[in-house]
């Protein structure tokens, strides 16, 4: 590994996990796609900042474009309440301006500058190492390490000093206000936060990759854990494994780093939907299986045992006319009777002493 | 500008690039009306970013710039996008808005690998592939436009033919579900009109910015109108003019893409109608001014003559000092009485001093008897 993909792989690994952080509240506020709308108007904050201070690696242009994202949301926001747009529909027609004005401007008046329409969507992770932050006459790092880093210690700031409001207004907005928490407050903070983590991580993967970041992490973990500090911590890890190893696959193929890394988070989430112990779609199925075979088998059971007792229909004699197929019952007759609940004799189904028991208690509902 | 204008129509290329233009606003304003109505704006935006995957693997199975299998690459990958987003959904607890950011953003993502990988391909052949992202008009030729028109003019046609049966999808779904229409394959039947909207707009407007092509004339043309009919031609009307004047501006001017240019002008108008048309926000405010200075300007009416009738005379004159002191905090008599100046029912009598004529006393008796008991 050479010391610039080491670098890389160190701005990646900032990004990742302070994408991950304030993602975790976006996904379970059902806010991800807003991720969309400040990562695209924060373009136009920085571009306006950039007009007026004319110098690219000014915090000027940080703040600048940290706000235009929280005035993105207020603007969504107040043109939802006018209650003449829908809420999608509000979020689909001010991010969209917001970015081809930026577009347009960029296109014209900052041809020359660093930044072009490529870089914004593209990110250009590959070239963070070349700017150096030098402390004097030192070679410190990479500059963007420490914008990111600086960004990253932000979030875990405010993540760690308003846990428990966040925790309480993301789950319940209403009691969160009746206990004096101001749900209200907290959400702007955090679009703030998270429209500064997008504004640092713009530079790195661009505006459309950083939802990525933002958003898939966070969905793994919440398909593995019920805890929050876990799913937060959870987010963190795969976001940093999705950029370690969205690296080195752009690496071997010769492609762009960023997509690479949002492709990663794809395929991990992937597995996870998969594959998850209890949430994942191999876990659900055969949890469904494992019910019908339970209900099944307390069915045949139970007929069997109004049988024996006289009070149900004589018609079947070994009831496996009860099933749809003749497969399944057979499927289920060999489960019985591998547990010894059921016994065949002569072609008709008779409950063992086990078997009996296991039906009494379906019946009295045990 | 006229000139600039004669110009523009008269040249064979421009009026081809034109008619692109317009054809694909008719298209996505017809069929973005239902992406908005059925509350479905962001899906949009999702299948035309994820289209973009699908037309870089299209180039690189064909090989050239063929414009048909890319459009149904295109197509076929925003189609694969909504399934992995209703797949995920429907099996998991990921809500809709998460499962919307991951399509969008790992299909995106793929589609820039793609593109990467494929720019290092020795021949130069694809060059102008990540024209799709921002759109540019200026490379339609007449066979591309022949393509867009025979694509729009099915979703035209699909549209339609089941025109009662995409209301019903849209306003009461579980009415027509009881009336024995399949939602399911209605519901699937939009998807793909809408898939071949955003189709042919990636080479005019781009995968970045074509669901708000969708949205953008929709909502503006709900601002104008409560029935479906008038709503789609509007949004059709709509997004034809910004699709031409933001073509033309972006040919007329240098450096400035077709997309956003576009998408620039129908925002615009799209605000425009939030804020302005008869129901719009400023009209609202503008109404409910309006009317809360009837109500004071009644009440000041009546005050007046309630104080006049204590005198047994309805013209006797009070002070506006005296009026101001009856009424609520803030109250602006003056300008009240100056209304009703003007409107004849109060003249003023010396200094500061008011009282009612003759058809003043006439109005009061008019006022409702809630006006009357305040």
């Amino acid at each position: 590994m050479s010391p610039h993909q080491f670098d890389i792989q160190l701005v990646a690994i900032i990004v990742a996990a302070s994408c991950s952080i304030p993602g975790a509240f976006l996904v379970l506020r059902r806010m991800s796609m807003m991720t969309d709308a400040i990562s695209h108007s924060i373009l136009l904050g920085i571009i306006l900042a950039f007009f007026i201070v004319k110098d690219l690696s000014s915090p000027i242009l940080i703040i600048g474009a940290a706000a235009s994202g929280v005035l993105a949301i207020s603007l969504i926001e107040a043109v939802n309440r006018s209650r003449l747009v829908k809420k999608d529909a509000s979020i689909g027609i001010v991010f969209p301006f917001l970015f081809s004005v930026a577009v347009i401007l960029l296109s014209k008046y900052a041809r020359n500058v660093h930044i072009d329409t490529h870089s914004v969507l593209l990110g250009e992770i590959a070239f963070a190492p070349f700017d150096r932050f030098i402390l004097s006459g030192m070679d410190m790092g990479p500059k963007s390490a420490y914008v990111m880093g600086s960004i990253l210690l932000l979030n875990l700031f405010f993540i760690s000093f308003f846990y428990k409001e966040l925790k309480v207004s993301t789950f319940d907005e209403s009691f969160a206000s009746s206990i004096g928490f101001r749900p209200r407050l907290i959400h702007y903070l955090l679009m703030a936060v998270v429209s500064f983590t997008c504004v640092g991580a713009f530079d790195a993967v661009g505006s459309i990759l950083v939802i990525a970041l933002i958003v898939i992490p966070p969905c793994c973990a919440y398909l593995l854990t019920d805890s929050l500090s876990r799913m937060i911590f959870l987010s963190v890890v795969f976001g940093i494994s999705a950029a370690i190893s969205g690296f080195w696959v752009a690496n071997w193929l010769d492609v762009n780093i960023a997509g690479s890394m949002a492709f990663v988070c794809g395929v991990f989430f992937l597995v996870v939907f998969l594959l998850a112990p209890e949430r994942g779609l191999f876990g659900i199925m055969r949890e469904k299986r494992r019910q019908r075979m339970d209900f099944a088998e307390a069915s045949l059971l139970v007929s069997l045992y109004n049988q024996e007792k006289g009070e149900a229909v004589k018609n079947h004699p070994d009831s496996r006319g009860m099933f749809r197929s003749a497969d399944f019952a057979s499927k289920v007759v060999g489960f019985l009777k591998g547990k010894g609940e059921i016994a065949v004799t002569g072609g008709g189904l008779f409950l063992t002493e086990k078997g009996r028991e296991r039906a009494r208690m379906t019946l009295e509902g045990r | 500008m006229l000139e600039f204008a004669v110009e523009l129509f008269s040249d064979y290329t421009a009026r081809t690039i034109l008619l692109g233009a317009a054809s694909l606003g008719v298209v996505s304003g017809v069929v973005g009306s239902y992406a908005v109505l059925r509350k479905q704006s962001l899906v949009g935006d999702v299948m035309s970013h994820a289209a973009l995957p699908g037309i870089v693997l299209a180039f690189m199975i064909v090989g050239v710039k063929e414009q048909l299998p890319i459009f149904i690459g295109a197509a076929l990958s925003a189609v694969l996008a909504v399934f992995v987003i209703n797949l995920v959904t429907q099996n998991s607890r990921i809500k809709i808005d998460s499962a919307m950011g991951m399509a969008l953003s790992v299909f995106f993502g793929l589609g820039l690998v793609l593109l990467t990988y494929v720019q290092r391909m020795p021949d130069a052949n694809q060059a102008g592939l990540d024209k799709f992202l921002f759109g540019q008009a200026e490379a339609l030729v007449e066979k591309d436009v022949l393509i867009i028109g025979l694509t729009g003019l099915f979703a035209l046609l699909v549209v339609g033919l089941f025109w009662k049966e995409f209301k019903l999808l849209c306003f009461d779904p579980d009415f027509g579900g009881t009336m024995g229409f399949s939602m399911k394959s209605l519901d699937m039947l939009v998807t793909a009109v809408i898939v071949s909207a955003i189709v042919i707009g990636l080479q005019t407007v781009g995968v970045v910015l074509m669901s708000s092509m969708l949205i953008a004339p929709a909502v503006a043309a709900r601002q104008w109108t409560g029935s479906m009919g008038s709503m789609v031609i509007l949004a059709a009307l709509i997004a034809a003019v910004s699709g031409v004047t933001g073509v033309a501006l972006s040919a007329g001017f240098e450096n400035i893409p077709t997309g956003p240019a576009v998408i620039v002008c129908v925002s615009v108008i799209a605000f425009f109608s939030v804020l302005f048309s008869p129901n719009g926000f400023f009209t609202l405010k503008f109404k409910d001014a309006r009317s809360r200075r009837e109500i004071k300007k009644d009440y000041v009416l009546k005050v007046l003559h309630d104080l006049a009738l204590e005198h047994d005379d309805p013209g006797y004159a009070h002070s506006e000092r005296l009026l101001a002191l009856g009424s609520e905090k803030g109250f602006n008599v003056k300008k009240s009485l100056w209304a009703l100046q003007t409107a004849g029912y109060v003249e003023s009598v010396g200094e500061d001093n008011w009282r009612l004529t003759q058809s003043g006393i006439h109005e009061v008796k008019k006022l409702s008897p809630l006006e009357k008991g305040r």
